[in-house]
């Protein structure tokens, strides 16, 4: 961006995200949906993403400070509908898989002072390493609490030799005093769209997933381009009426389909869907 | 010395100056240098040991920094969701601080107020020092301090800009601004006094300020510039600095945390910054009084006036921080109202209430005559009510991450490491150094000042008895 851009296209530089038709005929908007009812918090997703991400296990002491690095965990929660006569009853429990929302107007992006997250065209929150100098504003200004920081220099010391042979070469290594969170695997979603791109064509529904959709076993998170009408997952987002340039979605009573904190107006990226419980068993 | 008026002379004064009588009138001008030059001679054994133990604990801070620097900023103990701790609390109250300097030196400049100029060069030079202290947090807070440039607006290469929608570079902005100022100021205001302490040094003293007093000679047309410049820096620097809180107000106001998502939140943190700043005047009066033998020109009706302009701080910051509590509690954002609750009731709770007393109860101490002239009274009140201000940045900090939107990251035990604590020790450390090290090379009460003072006052008495 040079000055003269700066000062020429200033209002057009301004961001006005997001907006009705925003991705229309536009390639593509990453986007996923989560279905509660399937997920069975066996945590297969967040292990696929630390052998994916090279997240660091940071070992138990450290964790317990509140210091992991999972940039997808499972919450477990207890309805108002539990009986709880212990602090973790032995059923009754809800699962919630809590990632980066990915926001369309996202509270990280416009407190960074360097701008080191910052929205890509295809619709992700991005996160720039080399960039980060580690102000962690982004963190403060996050509603779910899904960025990760590097509070210890981890490639010293979770990979020991030759646990380093494992690390995935398509993806960096943090150092410490970097922000760091989900990026939706972008290096799965680069391949696939170069490897399109090769051919002249689009990166296909099905074609590219997450490493936790992928993980999953009970396929609970469905991921995809919402910008392809024909896609899963606009057709789940429309099959829910959940719009993605709405805090109000005017909706059926039947559609188990929301988005956490819609009344910020973070606009995420992912729909959950609800679980359908039955509280008389 | 012991000042002696008749009887008619106390009649006038009374008739015609109902104030106080700041500072004894009779001091003869070579007296006032030869005192201010005194102080910066040989000092009380009380300055060594408070240089001592200063540089002590900024040793140990600089022990904890090189430490965290070398492993990471979990050290520090922080955490997702607790990512600021100590460091960004503290550095709000450091630029708080600074606030003061300016009130006195600039504000009270402008409105004629007689009483500050024994005491503002003093004032003058905590604000330089806390606003560096407070950009030393930013660093020890970054994760990456290396690389801290990437937030300034410079010129380079790729033609890569910081955000300019982030409060933060804002910050960056206006501190940078308001230090390079403050020191102008400061160091302007200082001219005239330095080439007194040029005319009497000798050696390698007398180059050095010789080079600082910039060829002064006193000529009429050197003082008119001078009272043109002076006036001139400090009408900039009064709005610089209601501006430069209001932008660190606005790390959380443009936030959309609940407990900082808070419209009243500049002014409320201008309040707090001049309340803070105006104890720590408080705190160093009484101490550079003692210290240098300053009880000639730090006077007792001084001492008095800083206080009640301290009260009346401390109420606009009572107000303001009562219309925080009302708005949240009468509005309609149900996260904000909770998170007062947990503040109020939660984990830190003590240091809530704490923090309200110490903020709004003890100031009442100062409403009282007897108390006001009671020096060890009010070194003590003046301390509790720069806690009660640190609190108040940590209650800001802590709980809204503690219980902030998201349930699942709820905390309610998280506590600041050792080196936490260590390194905000070391800041108090780093400034009274640096403090103590300026009062002791430049002259901490403007001595050109003082006689003006002296002067207008005598010839007003002089005209009224002929």
């Amino acid at each position: 961006m040079s000055l003269s851009n700066l000062i020429k296209n200033w209002s057009s530089l301004r961001v006005r995200r997001p907006y009705e038709g925003q991705y229309k005929g536009k390639d593509y908007k990453w986007a996923m949906v989560i279905d509660l009812d399937a997920c069975t918090g066996c945590n297969a997703c967040t292990t696929a993403c630390y052998a994916e991400n090279n997240l660091p296990v940071v070992g138990k002491e450290s964790f317990a400070k509140g210091q992991a690095m999972h940039w997808i965990r499972i919450e477990r929660y207890w309805g108002p509908g539990d009986h709880m006569t212990e602090e973790f009853p032995q059923r009754g429990a809800q699962f919630l898989p809590m990632l980066c929302q990915q926001c369309e107007a996202a509270p990280c992006e416009v407190v960074c002072p360097v701008g080191a997250t910052h929205h890509t065209p295809d619709g992700l929150n991005s996160q720039v390493y080399n960039r980060c100098i580690g102000s962690r504003y982004c963190s403060a200004n996050c509603p779910y609490k899904v960025r990760y920081f590097n509070w210890w220099q981890y490639p010293e010391r979770a990979w020991p030799n030759p646990l380093e042979l494992q690390l995935n070469p398509d993806v960096t290594v943090r150092s410490k005093g970097v922000m760091e969170k989900c990026t939706f695997c972008v290096q799965r979603l680069t391949e696939a769209k170069n490897r399109a791109r090769t051919e002249n064509r689009l990166v296909a529904d099905g074609e590219v997933t997450t490493a936790c959709a992928q993980a999953c076993p009970t396929s609970a998170i469905t991921f995809g381009n919402l910008a392809n009408e024909k896609s899963t997952v606009a057709k789940m987002w429309q099959a829910h009426q959940i719009k993605l340039a709405s805090d109000v979605q005017e909706k059926d009573d039947t559609v188990r389909g929301y988005r956490i904190f819609e009344d910020l107006r973070t606009y995420p990226s992912i729909v959950y869907l609800e679980q359908v419980r039955d509280l008389e068993a | 010395m012991i000042h002696t008026t008749d009887e008619r002379d106390i009649e006038v004064e009374r008739r015609f100056v109902p104030k106080a009588k700041d500072i004894n009138d009779e001091i003869a001008w070579a007296q006032i240098n030869k005192d201010v030059l005194r102080s910066m001679e040989r000092p009380r054994m009380m300055y060594w040991v408070i240089f001592l133990a200063s540089l002590a604990l900024f040793s140990f801070g600089v022990y904890c920094e090189v430490r965290q620097y070398q492993s990471g900023l979990g050290m520090a103990d922080l955490e997702n969701p607790q990512v600021w701790g100590l460091y960004i609390a503290t550095f709000i109250f450091w630029i708080g601080m600074s606030h003061s300097g300016t009130l006195l030196s600039a504000i009270l400049h402008i409105m004629h107020a007689d009483w500050r100029k024994p005491i503002y060069r003093f004032a003058e030079a905590m604000t330089t020092f806390s606003l560096m202290t407070a950009g030393l947090f930013v660093l020890v807070h970054l994760g990456r301090v290396w690389q801290f440039y990437y937030v300034v607006a410079y010129p380079n290469e790729r033609w890569t800009w910081p955000n300019f929608n982030s409060p933060l570079v804002w910050d960056a902005t206006a501190i940078g601004t308001y230090l390079t100022s403050s020191i102008v100021f400061l160091y302007f205001g200082m001219i005239p006094d330095l080439a007194i302490c040029r005319d009497n040094a000798k050696g390698f003293r007398r180059k050095f300020y010789w080079l600082l007093s910039l060829g002064w000679q006193g000529t009429d047309r050197q003082w008119a510039n001078f009272r043109v410049t002076y006036l001139t820096v400090a009408c900039f620097l009064i709005p610089l600095a209601v501006s430069v809180h209001s932008i660190v107000a606005t790390d959380f106001a443009v936030s959309q945390q609940p407990g900082w998502h808070i419209t009243s939140f500049p002014p409320y943190f201008v309040a707090g910054a001049l309340y803070s700043g105006c104890a720590a005047i408080i705190t160093l009066f009484i101490i550079l009084r003692y210290v240098f033998r300053f009880e000639e020109y730090m006077t007792m009706p001084i001492l008095d006036k800083t206080c009640r302009l301290t009260f009346a701080i401390a109420m606009v910051w009572t107000y303001l921080n009562l219309i925080e509590y009302a708005s949240v509690w009468y509005g309609s954002d149900p996260y904000a109202k909770e998170t007062l609750i947990f503040r109020a009731t939660g984990t830190y709770a003590p240091y809530w209430w704490a923090m309200n007393f110490l903020g709004s109860v003890v100031p009442f101490a100062l409403a009282f005559k007897s108390l006001r002239n009671h020096i060890p009274t009010m070194m003590v009140v003046s301390l509790l009510l720069n806690l009660g201000m640190w609190l108040e940045r940590f209650m800001i900090v802590t709980p809204t991450f503690a219980h902030g939107y998201y349930p699942w990251t709820w905390t309610g035990n998280w506590w600041p490491s050792w080196i936490q604590w260590g390194i905000v020790a070391g800041s108090f450390g780093w400034f009274t150094m640096l403090f103590m090290l300026f009062c002791k090379i430049f002259p901490a009460v403007s001595m050109y000042e003082v006689k003006e003072m002296v002067y207008h006052r005598f010839m007003a008495r002089k005209a009224r008895a002929s």
